[in-house]
């Protein structure tokens, strides 16, 4: 038998309202927990600033990869500069052609000269120029987190 | 009367261990038959009568049932695989190393599991164009459609995430790609991809991710929607032959068993 419509509230909707709002605390608790449990607090991952040595390595201009840190290291007349070896495209690792004068990507055939312009391929964006800097050592030191404008050369 | 296997079973299922583990009861009567099948856990998912033309290879081209299969074969040989495995980035690379060289049976396990795979890609999307181009999608089976797309999205996820765990050039590269694909979501991307692979790259703990996700949670997700789907079958009325689903009357069969 259902039960007559009063208007009034009954002890039993009251605690449904209560059970359904406690049941949503915690859902809402569950997921902000489960999102910071799942995203890491510390990483161990290798550091983003790379030291590529003295300067007087790196012949006048000169395009010279370094693999592990994943950059090129460019002595050109106006100065010194780093380029991200990360495609723009889908972060291939790309590759500088010496006898094409080029860097070019493995997985998809984007292009691009060695002040990081695109030349060809599907690239969305030239590649990152990254802060580049002399260490109190007389190192040069490549933050490969921190991106810089175009053109901006380091002069040693 | 010379004895016969025929008579051997039946007297085998007539003694009382038989009939403590399956209560049906013996006897080829339609009762006992459907009994057999409405009482066992396995297969009371399925209905205990179906038509003949359903049964036909022309039906289905058993494409559902040959993805179960090789949902089975992936199963087995992953369970296996994983007692010589370890996620680890010095050791993921060489185990696969040693399941090949090393470990008897190892390449035959892991060929197995590779091709599998392979097979069941396929088949589900062989199952779906059947299944869409002969209409079977349609009411009252399109919420059964609906968790087979589901199915198919864990497919590939399985697949992606098996992808890394050989942990070489290739699976490297492509799940470098891939994480990258995923972050051109708008807003969410960047944040999806840090939280898939665990960090900013593809590095230890994407591995680790990726093999709890592959051995564990989508197995499981697959399980439990592969259950769905087939008692979906029964409850949809059947799998679906073609010819038109009415009554002796020439109404519409209702569906509500």
């Amino acid at each position: 038998m259902e039960p007559k419509d009063t208007g009034e509230v009954t002890r039993r909707d009251t605690l449904i309202k209560i059970g359904l709002g406690s049941v949503a605390v915690a859902g809402c608790g569950a997921a902000a927990f489960g999102y910071q449990f799942l995203s890491p607090n510390v990483l161990y991952e290798p550091s983003p600033i790379a030291n590529v040595g003295k300067p007087d390595r790196f012949p006048l201009d000169s395009v010279t990869p370094d693999l592990v840190a994943g950059i090129y290291v460019i002595h050109a007349p106006e100065g010194f500069y780093a380029l991200t070896a990360t495609c723009t495209h889908l972060g291939c690792l790309t590759a500088w052609k010496p006898d094409l004068g080029i860097i070019a990507c493995p997985c998809h055939g984007s292009k691009f000269n060695r002040h990081g312009v695109k030349i060809d391929g599907p690239a969305p964006k030239p590649l990152a120029w990254l802060k580049v800097w002399v260490s109190d050592d007389g190192d040069l030191l490549v933050d490969r987190s921190s991106i810089v404008p175009a053109e901006q050369f380091v002069r040693v | 009367m010379p004895p016969t296997i025929e008579g051997y079973w039946n007297d085998q299922r007539g003694t009382k261990v038989w009939r403590s583990v399956f209560r049906s009861g013996t006897g080829s009567s339609t009762l006992h038959r459907a009994l057999a099948v409405q009482q066992n856990v396995f297969l009371h998912l399925a209905s205990v009568k179906m038509r003949r033309r359903s049964l036909a290879f022309s039906a289905t081209w058993y494409l559902g049932t040959l993805t179960l299969a090789t949902f089975l074969i992936l199963t087995g040989t992953g369970i296996l695989l994983m007692l010589y495995y370890h996620p680890s980035v010095p050791q993921a690379y060489a185990d696969m190393k040693d399941l090949q060289f090393v470990v008897s049976a190892g390449i035959f396990l892991r060929n197995l599991h590779r091709w599998s795979a392979h097979a069941m890609v396929f088949l589900v999307f062989a199952h779906m164009f059947k299944v869409f181009y002969r209409g079977a999608y349609r009411p009252p089976r399109e919420f059964n459609w609906v968790i087979g797309v589901v199915l198919l999205l864990v497919t590939l996820f399985l697949s992606y995430t098996g992808y890394l765990l050989p942990w070489d050039q290739l699976a490297f590269w492509a799940i470098t790609v891939g994480a990258n694909i995923m972050s051109a979501v708008p807003v969410l991307g960047r944040k999806m991809r840090f939280l898939m692979l665990g960090g900013n790259g593809v590095n230890a703990n994407a591995l680790l991710r990726f093999y709890v996700l592959h051995c564990v949670i989508l197995p499981l997700a697959a399980v439990v929607l592969i259950a769905v789907h087939f008692w979906r079958i029964r409850k949809d009325g059947g799998l679906y032959t073609g010819q038109a689903e009415t009554d002796a009357g020439g109404s519409p069969v209702q569906v509500n068993e």
